[in-house]
């Protein structure tokens, strides 16, 4: 009797404590971060990194979507653009991807399902790069953890660069000075993998494209 | 430079970063948790909630403090879900479903941070902050409370008093999680994260699609996530969406946080108890097995063998560009040594030796380096256990720490050790049981096996990490998991106190000639040991059945 009455003691001690917590690591906490990201500098990153030309915002910077050209749905070497990684949020083996929900195909490296993914993949984007199937690189034909990935890899990227410089009627060596610059290495040269982020390689296309 | 040299200079940086924090972090937790000095912030609260701040308690009142703090928190969490629609910046989300919001309630109280939902589909930014962002502190605080009592239960002599747990509480918040992550936060938005209050973002691509990009205030839960080894992301894709986690600054930065508490926390021990080495012994052993498992994982993921990855020529299914192999093997290892959970790749995805690494480390007890607190009790038990072992090995009555290891310690020390194994294997098993099993599983053959060994390893270890494959929201899975991450958390707790409690009635024992010396590397050697033998001894089986299966295949 005695340890009950001692349990529901703390137990009401602990409810006071809890609202007390709520208040001050559930309102005023998170409040004053997101007030002091409010100054110039972090701002632009708080509100999620966005591009904007000409006043409209055109992507984050951080999230990979899958650009859908209509010109390439009867011929996929018509597309004009450079494509991200197949997103596990979708059904259609290499996207557009839907850029709302987030998440991988938690597929194990022994499955077959997957493996007949991947090939399909591997098929599909030799064929709208007119490439040996051999050459598609490992990224070109995995979803990513995200579904959301904006970086691919440097061979993905080269592999692509062809395709996109004929059809926005660019001169392919002017592509790949392009996916040079928006190649990022590793930071402080050990940090992470090099990728080249399609988001804004896109837009220097398209920019590109527009002169 | 090589991606194998880059990788090492990586874990080079991180683990001198660790070094650079570990005497001020582990001798300034030393204080906060001796000095009998309150803040007037502090004070101001213990009177708002009528506790009597100098009054010390035994150790069942201690657990009462525990146990019923976190029944409120699970009653609490469960309504602000339920009564979402009432509250602001819902973003029109709805009431959570009873079976989820009973999971998740458990799950953040508990520290586990497993998730069943779909945050950017069901969660709207009150209730990530004021229901999910408050229990990443305070059960990351509860835990740093409990490892405290039971070193409090070394250091004191003939005594029934283990302080008082609210105060621990409010400490843990107030002087070590709250500072840091506030700190951190705006680091890891200057680094690149997000801090918004707003629903998404509407774009406009290159090819003239609109489409909306979901946003979150991200920043603010995602450094207590890793700072309290909670892990549940603000976004389904946890760690590997990159707005939590846009880039190798942001990953590095956050597996630091990860490890800092729990590494720290062996200073902490060491000041505490006034002998610095018993904290390197336990250190070298937690950081023997973090090294250990990384290499192996590392070495997996660069050496693919499963038909899918060799198909694409490596394994990075589920892995995002920026960070590559080594840097995913390294949040992954860092992530199940501790009690974390966050994931910045699919753990499904991993090969089949990678993934078991990651199971294995949970089932160690997750003591490379541990949950915050939990990581520490969970090392001391076994020392205790292995004192003991030593102890019947030559005959002597075993010592630890100068208290003296009778029948009443080495029970309540190995029903804490026993407790998490049992829920894991009888989980897993009534699972494997039931036929509506198989069709929850996403992958066939031994992985699928591997799916729900996984759920009960990472759920009875207060993990939170997935093989998120598997299908977890029939009722059964809701309430089991639930079940295993209430047991999980709190019979070791209730176990880790009594010992406590315990221990601190004793008188100290000088150390004699016969005294096992614990400060060595020898007593390294035999905790490292102990620790491998108990999980070997009780997973080995299941495991041959999962991964190993796989990674032989």
């Amino acid at each position: 009797m005695k340890s009950l009455t001692n349990l529901l003691r703390q137990t009401g001690a602990g409810l006071r404590v809890l609202l007390v917590m709520t208040v001050l690591l559930g309102v005023l906490y998170p409040l004053a971060v997101w007030g002091v990201t409010r100054l110039p500098g972090l701002r632009d990153n708080a509100e999620g990194s966005v591009v904007r030309v000409n006043e409209t915002a055109m992507g984050s910077e951080l999230i990979g979507v899958d650009p859908v050209d209509p010109r390439a749905k009867d011929n996929p070497t018509a597309d004009r653009w450079f494509h991200t990684r197949p997103s596990a949020t979708v059904t259609d083996q290499l996207g557009p991807d839907d850029v709302l929900p987030s998440g991988g195909s938690n597929k194990a490296g022994d499955n077959d399902d997957l493996r007949k993914a991947v090939e399909e993949r591997r098929g599909a984007v030799a064929a709208r790069e007119q490439v040996d199937p051999a050459s598609v690189p490992a990224d070109a034909v995995t979803a990513s953890a995200s579904g959301l990935d904006p970086h691919i890899s440097r061979a993905y990227a080269d592999l692509q660069a062809r395709r996109v410089a004929r059809e926005n009627g660019i001169a392919e060596q002017r592509v790949r000075d392009l996916v040079a610059e928006h190649t990022r290495g590793r930071a402080l040269g050990v940090l992470g993998e090099p990728g080249v982020n399609v988001t804004t390689l896109n837009l220097a296309v398209q920019r590109e494209a527009k002169r | 430079m090589s991606p194998t040299l880059a990788g090492l200079a990586q874990v080079g940086l991180l683990v001198v970063a660790l070094a650079v924090c570990y005497r001020p972090l582990g001798d300034h937790m030393a204080r906060v948790y001796t000095t009998d000095r309150h803040w007037k912030v502090e004070r101001a609260l213990y009177r708002l909630v009528r506790v009597n701040p100098d009054s010390e308690q035994r150790w069942t009142t201690y657990a009462a403090g525990v146990l019923g703090f976190s029944f409120v928190s699970i009653v609490l969490l469960y309504l602000l879900q339920r009564l979402q629609p009432l509250l602001p910046l819902d973003l029109g989300r709805g009431a959570v479903e009873p079976g989820i919001a009973f999971n998740t309630a458990v799950s953040f109280v508990t520290n586990t941070n497993w998730q069943s939902y779909s945050p950017e589909a069901v969660l709207g930014h009150t209730v990530q902050m004021a229901g999910l962002t408050v229990q990443n502190f305070v059960s990351a605080a509860v835990g740093m409370a409990v490892a405290v009592a039971l070193v409090r239960g070394f250091v004191r002599a003939r005594t029934d008093r283990l302080g008082n747990f609210w105060v621990d509480l409010t400490r843990g918040v107030t002087r070590v999680l709250l500072p840091i992550a506030f700190v951190a936060a705006i680091v890891l938005v200057a680094l690149g994260a997000v801090m918004s209050l707003a629903k998404g973002v509407q774009i406009t691509g290159v090819d003239g699609v609109q489409r909306t990009l979901a946003l979150a205030p991200a920043a603010s839960q995602e450094v207590i996530k890793e700072l309290g080894t909670n892990g549940g992301g603000i976004f389904n894709a946890n760690s590997a969406h990159p707005f939590e986690n846009p880039n190798a600054w942001t990953n590095l930065f956050e597996i630091f946080l990860i490890l800092l508490i729990p590494v720290a926390l062996t200073r902490t021990l060491g000041s505490m108890v006034g002998d610095r080495k018993q904290g390197y012994v336990l250190l070298s052993v937690m950081g023997l097995l973090w090294a250990a498992l990384l290499s192996v994982a590392w070495w997996a993921e660069s050496h693919p063998n499963g038909v899918a990855s060799l198909a694409a020529g490596a394994a990075m299914e589920g892995k995002e560009v920026r960070f590559g192999i080594p840097s995913t093997a390294l949040f992954a290892v860092s992530t199940t040594g501790t009690s974390t959970g966050a994931v910045n790749g699919t753990h499904d995805s991993l090969t089949g030796l990678g993934g078991g690494v990651t199971l294995l480390n949970m089932l160690l007890g997750e003591v490379a380096p541990g949950g915050v607190g939990a990581g520490l009790y969970g090392i001391l038990v076994m020392a205790v256990i292995a004192v003991f072992l030593a102890g019947l090995m030559v005959g002597r009555t075993p010592e630890y720490l100068g208290k003296k290891l009778g029948r009443r310690e080495v029970t309540a020390a190995a029903i804490a050790m026993l407790a998490m194994p049992t829920v894991v294997l009888l989980g897993t098993g009534v699972a494997l049981l039931l036929p509506s099993t198989t069709g929850a599983l996403n992958n066939p053959g031994a992985h699928g096996l591997s799916e729900v060994l996984y759920a009960y390893a990472s759920t009875g270890n207060n993990n939170g990490s997935a093989f998120g494959g598997l299908t977890v929201t029939s009722d059964f899975f809701q309430s089991t998991l639930g079940v295993a991450m209430l047991l999980g958390r709190f019979l070791p707790i209730l176990a880790v106190l009594a010992l406590a409690g315990s221990l601190a009635q004793q008188r100290k024992v000088p150390a004699t000639a016969g005294t096992l010396p614990t400060g060595s590397p020898l007593f390294a050697g035999m905790l490292l040991g102990t620790v491998v033998l108990v999980a070997a001894l009780t997973f080995l089986p299941a495991l041959a059945l999962g991964p190993i299966a796989e990674a032989l295949a």
